[in-house]
């Protein structure tokens, strides 16, 4: 066991350092520069030079390399040209909706997938078979953000149960800010509820197919009691890859969605660093979120050791 | 998803078709797909108006006659764009597939080929990296890096394809490797490019199209995200994606300029997902029966 966490972190160490190396590269060749931008087109030579001076862009970029990737070692992720403030305070602050919105959506995304793929596959061919297989294969099929749109449209424009947009800060109140995250938390979980649907029930229908299931029926163990004791508890591997993929996918991903609801995370936080070429916010939530999905894909591998007690003698 | 299916290297051909219009799944996804493929095609030589023809006086009309899918805030015909949109989705979603084919496709016939070596290791590590990216966020730090268009979003896409492929290919080749079919090629002292060519690739071809078609469906998805946020064509290239970010703004006043965009990608990608699930149901019979 220990020999396989040890080459799970050194891989997980090796993809960091390449991870890093990638995003500072494909940053290296923006074009525009970042002084110019912050000072605008009529700032004089003498003070853009100063500024760049200022902010260590003279300096080659091995040694830029090494001062972002020290720096965040030590937490220490940059100042924002355009905020003039420590990046890594815009990211604590956008981290408030970013991570709200990705655990609400994980689960609901949850809620609806494990019961319905679970039925749908203890049920095989029946019609609540053939409804759930139906509504996760357009589940599937449906952009979020336009799933967003409509949902907009009929909750927020029609019903006016909740907003259309924006967040009031969770200062304003608990309620307040779940209500806000509600219409995207659904609008991200629908499409990721549908493709968990489909993995649960195609990992538990081959599950439902392994001689043990068979044993255990032979031995007169019920047929609720063989699907909860062994057929779902080992047809979960799978399905955690998936989780742990979706989940860093929610926390990334929510950058379109975050457009369509004009939530302050760091999917806009990037996307405005991308159009201000405030290119240090860009690099440092970038390869945090690089870091944060690598680190899931970690743990879920750790947490196969949990579920599969056969990798816990190795 | 991650399901990997062996086609048996004996399976008939002949009787694939006939077996094919048997799945409702594939003849329902097939007539879906090419409906769209049809669209995209009759907008070369034909639209019922020019696409980007403005016509204040009749903006934001719905469904008529003279306009079909009405016409959006510039009075711009809605079916004529859609017709346009198709060809954009489309060939976005199919260049950036075919790059993930051209390299994804022999990189892992040579990771299968030279398996267990430093290669073979390097090449799958690689894949592992891109996989760890978030991929809809590296690309649009691509396409706002190298500045937003058409051939840029299909790079993007392109590149996470190509782990996708090449992740396949190789799991599917490595256990091709060990049949005696191979042994005999091999034996008869056929090198390993000429046995990845004539034995491995022809064999795991029916995974190879159904991965296709599961990639082609996200391409589309990544296209019309990519559009939706400014990122993919850039104007006048209607997009159905563009066409639903500029529909948001007046979403209460015309339903129709979202609704129709949006059931456009929905129906394309589900006509796709259909005939790949119909295709992997034609090429594995055994799981067919299992699975219904």
């Amino acid at each position: 066991m220990s020999s396989y966490l040890l080459g799970r972190l050194a891989s997980l160490i090796l993809s960091l350092i390449v991870a890093s190396i990638v995003i500072f590269l494909v940053l290296e060749v923006v074009p525009g520069d970042p002084a110019q931008f912050m000072l605008g087109l009529n700032a004089s030579p003498d003070t853009l030079a100063a500024l760049r001076e200022q902010l260590g862009l003279n300096a080659p970029a091995w040694t830029r390399y090494i001062t972002w990737v020290l720096g965040m070692l030590h937490g220490d992720l940059g100042i924002s040209y355009t905020y003039r403030t420590p990046v890594s305070e815009l990211v604590l602050q956008r981290l408030g909706v970013s991570l709200p919105l990705a655990l609400l959506s994980l689960f609901l995304t949850m809620l609806i997938a494990f019961p319905a793929g679970i039925l749908a596959a203890a049920r095989r061919n029946s019609k609540t078979d053939l409804v759930v297989t139906g509504i996760t294969q357009l589940g599937v099929a449906v952009p979020n953000f336009w799933f967003a749109m409509l949902l907009v449209l009929v909750f927020s424009v029609s019903l006016r149960w909740f907003t259309a947009g924006g967040f009031p800060g969770w200062d304003q109140g608990f309620w307040l800010g779940l209500r806000a995250l509600t219409l995207p938390a659904i609008a991200l979980a629908l499409p990721q509820a549908s493709i968990l649907a489909r993995v649960m029930r195609s990992s538990l229908l081959d599950t439902l197919e392994e001689d043990y299931i068979r044993t255990a029926r032979a031995h007169g163990l019920s047929r609720s009691a063989t699907l909860w004791r062994h057929a779902v508890r080992n047809a979960l591997i799978p399905v955690l890859t998936i989780i742990g993929l979706q989940f860093a996918f929610l926390l990334a991903g929510g950058i379109i969605i975050e457009n369509v609801f004009f939530l302050p995370g760091l999917g806009r936080l990037i996307f405005q660093g991308i159009t201000q070429r405030d290119l240090i916010v860009v690099k440092s939530v970038v390869m945090l979120l690089v870091f944060a999905v690598i680190l899931v894909n970690f743990l879920v591998d750790l947490s196969y050791i949990l579920v599969d007690p056969r990798l816990r003698r190795r | 998803m991650s399901e990997i299916v062996i086609a048996s290297p004996d399976a008939p051909r002949g009787t694939l078709l006939r077996t094919a219009l048997r799945s409702p799944s594939f003849v329902i996804g097939a007539l879906i797909t090419l409906l769209f493929i049809a669209m995209a095609l009759l907008s070369f030589v034909w639209t019922p108006y020019p696409f980007a023809a403005q016509d204040i006086p009749h903006k934001l009309r719905g469904l008529s006659a003279e306009h079909w899918f009405g016409t959006d805030q510039y009075g711009r015909d809605v079916f004529s764009q859609i017709l346009v949109g198709a060809r954009t989705s489309i060939s976005v979603a199919l260049i950036a597939v075919g790059l993930g084919i051209g390299v994804g496709v022999p990189l892992g016939l040579w990771a299968a080929a030279r398996r267990g070596s430093l290669l073979d290791e390097i090449i799958m590590r690689l894949n592992d990296l891109v996989f760890a990216f978030p991929a809809l966020l590296i690309a649009i730090l691509i396409t706002s890096v190298f500045g937003p268009s058409a051939t840029n979003a299909i790079i993007a896409i392109g590149i996470f394809n190509i782990p996708v492929f090449a992740r396949l290919t190789r799991a599917a080749a490595l256990s091709l490797w060990t049949r005696d079919f191979i042994l005999a090629a091999r034996v008869a002292g056929k090198g390993a490019v000429r046995i990845s060519l004539e034995h491995i690739l022809p064999n795991i071809l029916n995974t190879l199209v159904v991965q296709i078609t599961i990639q082609f469906s996200l391409g589309i998805l990544a296209e019309a995200a990519l559009a939706y946020v400014g990122l993919g064509a850039q104007p006048p290239t209607p997009s159905w994606g563009k066409m639903l970010a500029d529909a948001q703004t007046l979403i209460s006043l015309a339903p129709h300029l979202a609704l129709i965009p949006g059931l456009c990608i929905v129906f394309t990608v589900l006509g796709l997902n259909l005939v790949g699930d119909g295709l992997r149901d034609i090429f594995d019979p055994r799981l067919q029966r299992s699975r219904r």
